[in-house]
């Protein structure tokens, strides 16, 4: 009895210590990444297949129980007889897609990129990837787009499957790189995997000169002391972070590299090979993602380059709030301006 | 609705001559395999000899298809799951016209397109690449939706061994199958009660076995699986009874690994057997001894 007043004791005090700042609810699976106010766009990638299907005959959705999560809920009422719910069995998703694919179908076949890079890897790597096969993987929560820990959190499918031959790996920052990349990933040969944004996603790149080419890298700003290279989301955070660093009279060129795989190393090269400091953004683990993507490119090249990683740590990530994650773990515009400030001295 | 599986007696017995015919396939089907594991030296004969009849009938009496284009979109489906059974679909597939059977010497030799372990992207006739078990039955799945969805009559035939019903995919497809309605799928799951560790039952207990696919609401049957005419009579049984309903339907089929030479039959069991340089001929000698006894019975 002693024992059970003296935690409940200790439970108390721990809150009182924290009440000085209120701590934040880590909320549903899905959180939104998108800031109070920002321009969103409203299921993205559902909107964006039924567009295509429109188009091509050929295109049928598959979901493993997560049609409502992956936005697949959008095409599935558009197209009901072209939806396929295969049940909480991932195994079965890749390898009915492979089937389909198989008698001339472009199957997308969505459920969470944990489930895709690692329950399901087997199938996706031999049924799909090795024939070749069109069939595209629509990857939900990439990286650390939920608080709901490791279980959910995809901090490492990039350097899962970066190693698979014929996979095209995108990792778009917005809306408007998801509804450009959704028709050109099903007119595309091979199969591919989609890092997905869903729900309400930031729309961010219709500000620029930009457009959605598979397999190209694009420079969105110039800048003269920095330059970024990122992907997904932290291409946004790269550009709120260049314009925080305006502030601070530091100049920041930044280039967004969509496709992961196969990486548009020209492009990114010839930006690297300046004087200016070279950072990467990811919403990855620092192990087998972009940074190493870049790294890999800058060394085949000779060039003799330091370049700054800014990603997810090694490591299993903590559940809480997103924007406490996404603070703690260094991919918030405020810990992305300290570092490139510390990094300039 | 329920209607009654193991249904073992067929609605008309086959006929003598169709059964005559697929035992004969059958028969060169077993002699294809001695020559092949002959090249090797060793190998999974037992395994082929064991399936020789699932194939025969499957080949020579179920598939439709074009032996000089194996692509034809009208094709039905027969995707081998256990890749290394690729020696006994060489065979049939030899049998079937689609490969060469002076091709058949080339086996598992350096720039074959007949592998080890069966794959689509290296022989004509072959739909998938196995070997990593228990993949078969989800594309086959998968298969099955895309043909009807595009209003092909084509059916989808998915040959697994009863070590696959280890693997959770298999049973997440079998769910898949029954909850689509797959009336133009068939599996055929050769019982021979041997995995690479040992016999099946010590490996890890897949019996009741029928039970299980019957509960997973297949139309089920269980045949001895070197006994021709119940496989033609299993089939005549999906055709008339479980196809038109939109139920999959599975064979299941108890087979002896090394059937029809009994030098074989009767070694150790073994996932990868190994036959000494003078006893292939003793066993051609001993199948077409056993095949002109029995076709003469």
């Amino acid at each position: 009895m002693s024992t059970i007043t003296t935690a409940a004791g200790a439970a108390a005090s721990s809150v009182a210590a924290s009440t000085a700042k209120p701590k934040l609810k880590t909320s549903a699976m899905i959180a939104s990444f998108a800031d109070p106010g920002q321009k969103t766009t409203s299921a993205p990638f559902g909107h964006a297949l039924v567009k295509a299907a429109e188009a091509d005959s050929r295109i049928v959705g598959l979901t493993a129980d997560l049609g409502k999560y992956t936005d697949m809920h959008i095409f599935a009422k558009a197209f009901p007889e072209r939806f396929f719910q295969m049940g909480m069995a991932e195994q079965l998703l890749f390898g009915a897609a492979a089937g389909m694919a198989e008698t001339g179908l472009i199957p997308f076949a969505s459920t969470y990129s944990v489930f895709a890079a690692r329950r399901a890897y087997d199938f996706l790597c031999l049924d799909i990837a090795e024939p070749n096969l069109n069939v595209n993987i629509i990857g939900g929560l990439p990286g650390l787009t939920t608080g709901y820990g490791p279980s959910h959190q995809a901090t490492e499918d990039m350097a899962i499957f970066r190693g698979m031959p014929n996979l095209t790996i995108v990792d778009p920052c917005d809306s408007v790189d998801i509804e450009q990349a959704v028709p050109q990933l099903a007119a595309s040969d091979g199969p591919t995997y989609l890092r997905l944004l869903r729900g309400n996603v930031p729309t961010v790149l219709d500000e620029y000169d930009y457009t959605f080419e598979l397999g190209k890298a694009k420079v969105l700003r110039e800048g003269k002391d920095v330059v970024f290279v990122s992907s997904g989301l932290m291409t946004m955070r790269a550009l709120q972070a260049a314009d925080a660093l305006a502030k601070h009279n530091v100049d920041v060129a930044v280039v967004h590299t969509p496709t992961i795989k196969p990486f548009d190393s020209a492009t990114v090269l010839a930006e690297l090979n300046t004087d200016r400091l070279a950072v990467t953004l990811e919403n990855h683990t620092v192990v087998g993602g972009l940074f190493e993507t870049v790294a890999s490119a800058v060394v085949t090249a000779g060039l003799g380059k330091r370049v700054v990683p800014i990603a997810l740590p090694d490591q299993f990530l903590d559940a809480g709030a997103l924007p406490t994650l996404h603070e703690r773990y260094g991919l918030s515009v405020d810990r992305i301006v300290a570092k490139v400030l510390a990094e300039l001295g | 609705m329920t209607l009654s599986s193991v249904e073992v007696a067929p609605v008309a017995t086959p006929t003598p001559e169709r059964v005559d015919s697929i035992r004969a396939a059958a028969y060169r089907i077993r002699h294809h395999a001695l020559n092949m594991g002959e090249v090797q030296g060793q190998g999974y004969v037992g395994q082929a000899l064991g399936a020789a009849d699932m194939l025969a009938a499957v080949y020579a009496d179920q598939l439709t298809y074009r032996a000089e284009d194996p692509h034809w979109e009208g094709r039905d489906r027969f995707l081998l799951s256990t890749g290394h059974y690729a020696i006994g679909h060489y065979a049939a597939l030899a049998e079937a016209g689609i490969v060469p059977v002076a091709e058949l010497e080339t086996y598992g030799s350096d720039d074959s397109r007949l592998p080890m372990s069966g794959m689509s992207t290296y022989t004509p006739g072959m739909e998938i690449s196995g070997g990593s078990l228990g993949h078969g039955l989800t594309v086959a799945v998968g298969m099955a939706l895309g043909l009807r969805l595009q209003s092909s009559t084509s059916r989808v035939i998915n040959f697994l061994s009863d070590g696959e019903l280890d693997e959770g995919s298999t049973w997440e497809a079998a769910m898949g199958a029954h909850h689509h309605q797959l009336g133009n799928l068939t599996a055929m799951v050769d019982i021979n009660a041997l995995q690479a560790d040992g016999a099946t039952e010590t490996v890890l207990r897949t019996e009741p076995v029928t039970e299980k696919w019957e509960s997973f609401g297949w139309y089920t049957q269980r045949v001895d699986g070197n006994d021709v005419s119940a496989l033609l009579g299993a089939f005549d049984n999906i055709a008339a009874l479980a196809a038109p309903i939109g139920r999959p339907s599975v064979i299941l089929c108890d087979t002896k690994v090394g059937r029809g030479v009994p030098l074989l039959e009767t070694r150790e069991k073994a996932h990868f057997m190994r036959i000494e340089e003078n006893e292939w001929q003793i066993c051609r000698e001993q199948l077409t001894a056993g095949y002109e006894g029995t076709a003469s019975a």
